[in-house]
């Protein structure tokens, strides 16, 4: 696995090389340091520590804060890759480079909240009629079964808050990787809004 | 946003919108067949632009064998040659439809002469 904290830039529409406009999620890389690993002997499993964005002390726990003291400061992001595949010390900053050779990515992101919302838009519920006097419109029909077995199931779709929570899409091709800017490029759309927190790992279906 | 606007502005081509709303133009327009590259000559009436930055297009209309042809373009595709103006019109509209529903005389964008100044 490889892979990177990232923060959506928003979206543009990029000339590809043979002269097709293709519509691109542009997502910024500020510098990964490498905070720290886990190791098969250790922990049972080997993983990679990022961190990314400086934070002030001050802002974060002082438990939280000693994980960084290898590498100077706190960050505000800090997570786990899973068997990293590239071979790295702790301290070293990660820049957009990694991808460099990487045709499909895979993002993660937080979804846009959408609030409360009814089972149509929520679901994709059909809804009931709109015209020739319905009195049924947006309502979500039949939750349940009747005296057997007299209770609703949990679970069962219903309205309620959209939006809001980790939303991945597989198999993006990258269109550019911009080391001066440390900006990368990739094809159509990823979750969540504008400044948003996204992962960016290598395509495992790839 | 500064961002997008520096990724959009690399790729922007200067002077690309030098022609306007109902002018007549030969849009000269790079096809890749497979290994050759040759340049088709698209000529008609410049009946709107949409969108802004990169994405900014312009349609334009023919008449091909009595049947009405639109293309769109990207105005800033590296494809696009160059775009010559045939013919400059003058017209009141900032999207000209309604040459859609009209036919032979009707359809006529009326040429645009400027008085030379003294």
């Amino acid at each position: 696995m490889l892979g990177l904290i990232g923060r959506k830039v928003g979206m543009t529409q990029v000339f590809d090389d043979r002269g097709v406009l293709t519509p691109v999620t542009v997502i910024k890389i500020d510098p990964n340091v490498v905070v720290g690993a886990r190791t098969e002997e250790k922990h049972g499993y080997s993983a990679c520590l990022l961190g990314a964005e400086d934070v002030k002390p001050s802002r974060v726990t002082k438990p939280y804060a000693g994980q960084f003291k290898a590498v100077g400061g706190p960050k505000r992001y800090l997570m786990e890759m899973r068997d990293y595949e590239k071979e790295v010390s702790v301290g070293e900053a990660l820049g957009v480079d990694v991808f460099k050779d990487i045709a499909f990515v895979d993002i993660e992101g937080t979804s846009k909240g959408k609030g409360f919302q009814g089972a149509m838009k929520r679901h994709g519920f059909s809804g009931g009629r709109a015209t020739h006097g319905s009195k049924f419109k947006r309502g979500l029909g039949g939750t349940g079964m009747a005296a057997t077995p007299s209770r609703i199931f949990k679970g069962t779709k219903m309205a309620g808050r959209m939006g809001g929570e980790k939303t991945s899409v597989q198999n993006l091709r990258v269109v550019r990787v911009d080391e001066d800017k440390q900006i990368l490029m990739v094809k159509g759309a990823v979750p969540g809004p504008r400044k948003g927190i996204v992962i960016v790992r290598k395509a495992i279906k790839k | 946003m500064d961002v997008i606007k520096a990724i959009e502005a690399e790729q922007m081509k200067d002077q690309a919108e030098h022609f306007r709303i109902g002018d007549t133009v030969q849009v000269h327009f790079k096809i890749i067949e497979g290994q050759t590259e040759r340049v088709q000559v698209f000529e008609g009436l410049v009946i709107a632009f949409q969108n802004s930055g990169i994405s900014r297009t312009f349609v334009v209309r023919k008449i091909s064998y009595g049947v009405g042809v639109e293309r769109v373009f990207p105005l800033h595709s590296p494809r696009i040659e160059k775009v010559v103006i045939v013919r400059k019109g003058r017209v009141r509209r900032g999207k000209l439809y309604y040459i859609r529903d009209r036919v032979g005389k009707a359809a006529k964008v009326p040429e645009l002469i400027r008085k030379k100044t003294q």
